[in-house]
């Protein structure tokens, strides 16, 4: 790359600005949930004074906002999972046939999915809840599930037909004039190739599901089904008289964690141009 | 290894759109046969109906004399090498080439694997680059791996799709040269589609023309170029390609735009009772008459030159002609056809480097009658082919060809038995 050096310390202060402005925000929760409840009102940055009670109230026995956060970060995994692993089998088998089948109704389905991702989601809460509760899947697993599904689909579709277009058909047919049937060639030959995308896509589906808050808080009313985000407006100080600003913060960091984590874990894998070298070059 | 033969293949889309129809073809057990043809002709298509990736609407297709038809890609046991080489990005240069026998599980040993693979690679010199990814190697490589795949299992046949046209002009030949000779050397069928006419010449036994899914000519490079069958055969094949100028009947001679041919015995019985004809004419049949060593029989005329091209062995003279006449419909038409965009008629002549003629000047051009074509305006159909003369190139081809592939099979048992001894 012929770039310049001004060109470079030009991107490289870029670079920082953007950083400085996406994780200051973080930052400033992370020292927040570090703050005694007399120190929330210091105004200062860092802590005047550091504790880990934040954190004990909402994970260690007894703390006063366990019994709402834990089954919370359970619901939330679970939910989030499940939602994500349906929605990315679903969209590769659908993006697969969108990329390589010329079928009546193509359009449709990419114009539909794409119509349902910007339906504002307000707009339906209510209805579901109705329908929800009247057949049985208000305050479930199942009842967060299938709405967060009607979010992640579209994305993952929408991904992951893109990703299967850059993967050159000459690939299958040459594994299938090597000798393998259409599914080997799927297998071998496109699956590697397609493993970025499919990761791309499950994590994006994963933190749509992982950070929602409307169904969260609309289509559940116990700790059977609440995930995090809503159970987070529930969280109250020791006594009324208190914030629960420590534990929220505390909170907002632990389910930050995972989202890090699986940013971290998959960051390898989601090394773009892994088709370049397939054909001509 | 083994014949293919292609009986009335039709190829009709779902859309309504004949790509290929009716193509009779029989490629011969060893044979190098080339598809070529403008783009759209249907020369492709034909190709990946050979191997299976195409369904043939009707007709039939038999590989050896089993009829192949509904046989999927993977039972065809052929070899194909795709235009944009197809190699498997997330694979090393070893496991591309091993690809083809993985996939039949049990069949090989991995020693028989190893020893298949490095075989191969021997043959196309990539050892040092075996465990390299295809995304790190250059174009030439890369082709090199995508034959490597090809010839690694006993495939009864291999398929080329525009192999070569990826890459640049001096590879390309490099590239040529080499696929020429593993042919050679492994006798194996081969059918090999291109639109680059020298590639066509070059490599195959013989040359099957192709235009709007149509089979024109199938002949050898020789018979195609000496004795074409109609207008498209001749304006497609050779470089630059044929003149062709409109012609009238004026008593004994043709009138044509640059100069009068008086009709001998050949032209006579081709022309007929026709008056209106097509000649054409190929660019190295004009002489410089101020070089020429000695005084030969034929037409001599003057004509003003355009421009020149002084290429070192060769030099054009480009000679505008004023083209009013009932057959320029016609010749448009080929222009089309062989994709051509002459802005202006022009006559094309090829001239021996060392000739003075310049842009501008007037030249004196020495001609013979003999080396003149006739062409129906109607049907394309030349007149002047000689069917005893085009049989007699055929049947030369086929013994030159008889010779090479006896002289590699002499090779490759004299390789066997030396490693025999050595070992």
């Amino acid at each position: 790359m012929g770039m310049s050096t001004r060109g470079k310390v030009g991107w490289l202060i870029a670079t920082l600005l953007v950083l400085v402005w996406s994780l200051f925000p973080v930052f400033s929760i992370l020292m927040t949930s570090f703050k005694t409840q007399d120190g929330l009102f210091s105004g200062t940055l860092l802590p005047p004074e550091w504790t880990f009670e934040n954190y004990a109230e909402i994970l260690a026995p007894g703390g006063s906002a366990q019994d709402l956060f834990l089954p919370a970060l359970r619901n939330s995994i679970g939910i989030s999972l499940i939602s994500t692993f349906i929605a990315v089998v679903l969209a590769t088998f659908c993006a697969y046939a969108i990329a390589r089948l010329d079928f009546r109704g193509k359009k449709l389905i990419l114009t539909s999915a794409l119509a349902v991702s910007v339906f504002p989601v307000v707009s339906i809460v209510t209805p579901l809840f109705n329908l929800w509760r009247s057949v049985g899947l208000y305050d479930t697993w199942a009842g967060l599930i299938i709405p967060y599904l009607s979010l992640t689909l579209p994305i993952s579709i929408w991904t992951l037909s893109a990703f299967f277009r850059q993967i050159p058909w000459e690939l299958e047919q040459a594994a299938q004039v090597d000798g393998a049937t259409p599914f080997v060639a799927f297998r071998k030959a496109v699956v590697p190739l397609a493993a970025p995308g499919v990761f791309t896509s499950a994590i994006i589906a994963f933190f749509i599901a992982w950070n929602d808050f409307v169904y969260g808080i609309s289509l559940t009313s116990t700790t059977a089904a609440r995930p995090v985000p809503a159970a987070l407006s529930f969280f109250t100080g020791a006594s009324q008289f208190e914030e629960p600003t420590g534990a929220i913060s505390a909170a907002a960091i632990v389910v930050t964690v995972p989202v890090v984590v699986v940013v971290l874990i998959f960051q390898r894998r989601i090394v773009s141009g892994l088709t370049q070298g397939a054909v001509k070059g | 290894m083994a014949s293919i033969t292609l009986d009335n293949v039709v190829k009709t889309y779902p859309d309504g759109f004949t790509a290929v129809r009716g193509v009779d073809l029989d490629i011969a057990d060893g044979e190098f046969v080339i598809l070529v043809g403008p783009s759209g002709c249907g020369k492709s298509t034909l190709l990946r109906m050979i191997v299976g990736l195409e369904d043939i609407t009707e007709g039939e297709l038999r590989i050896g004399d089993e009829v192949v038809n509904d046989k999927a890609p993977r039972d065809r046991n052929l070899a194909m090498v795709f235009q944009n080489y197809a190699l498997y990005p997330h694979l090393t240069v070893y496991e591309n080439i091993a690809f083809p026998l993985r996939l039949n599980k049990g069949e090989f040993t991995d020693t028989e694997i190893d020893e298949r693979v490095r075989n191969a690679s021997a043959l196309l010199e990539l050892d040092e680059h075996l465990e390299r990814k295809p995304a790190n190697l250059s174009g030439g490589q890369r082709q090199r791996v995508a034959m490597g795949r090809a010839i690694v299992r006993n495939a009864q046949a291999f398929l080329f799709d525009e192999p070569l046209s990826n890459l640049d002009a001096k590879l390309r030949g490099q590239m040529r040269t080499e696929i020429a000779r593993l042919q050679r050397n492994l006798g194996t069928t081969t059918v090999y589609v291109t639109h680059d006419q020298t590639e066509a010449m070059t490599l195959g036994d013989r040359v099957a023309v192709l235009r709007r899914g149509e089979l024109q000519q199938v002949a050898s490079p020789r018979g195609l170029y000496e004795q074409p069958t109609n207008l498209f055969v001749a304006g497609f094949i050779g470089s630059p390609p044929m003149n062709f100028l409109p012609a009238k009947v004026e008593g004994d001679s043709l009138r044509l735009p640059t100069f009068e041919v008086p009709m001998d015995d050949r032209l006579k019985r081709a022309v007929g009772d026709r008056d209106v004809l097509i000649v054409g004419v190929r660019p190295d049949a004009f002489e410089d008459t101020d070089i020429m060593q000695e005084t030969k029989e034929g037409l001599t005329f003057e004509v003003e030159v355009d421009v020149t091209e002084w290429l070192g062995e060769v030099l054009y003279a480009y000679v505008p002609f004023e083209a009013s006449s009932e057959v320029n419909k016609q010749l448009e038409e080929l222009d089309r056809d062989l994709d051509g965009e002459s802005m202006r008629p022009q006559l094309v002549v090829a001239l021996d480097a060392t000739s003075q003629v310049r842009a501008g000047d007037v030249a004196e051009l020495w001609l013979s009658p003999d080396s003149l074509y006739v062409f129906d305006p109607e049907t394309g159909e030349n007149l002047t082919r000689d069917e005893a003369t085009a049989e007699k190139l055929e049947e030369e081809a086929r013994d030159q060809r008889a010779r090479a592939l006896e002289r590699a099979k002499q090779r490759r048992e004299k390789a066997r038995t030396q490693e025999g001894s050595a070992a």
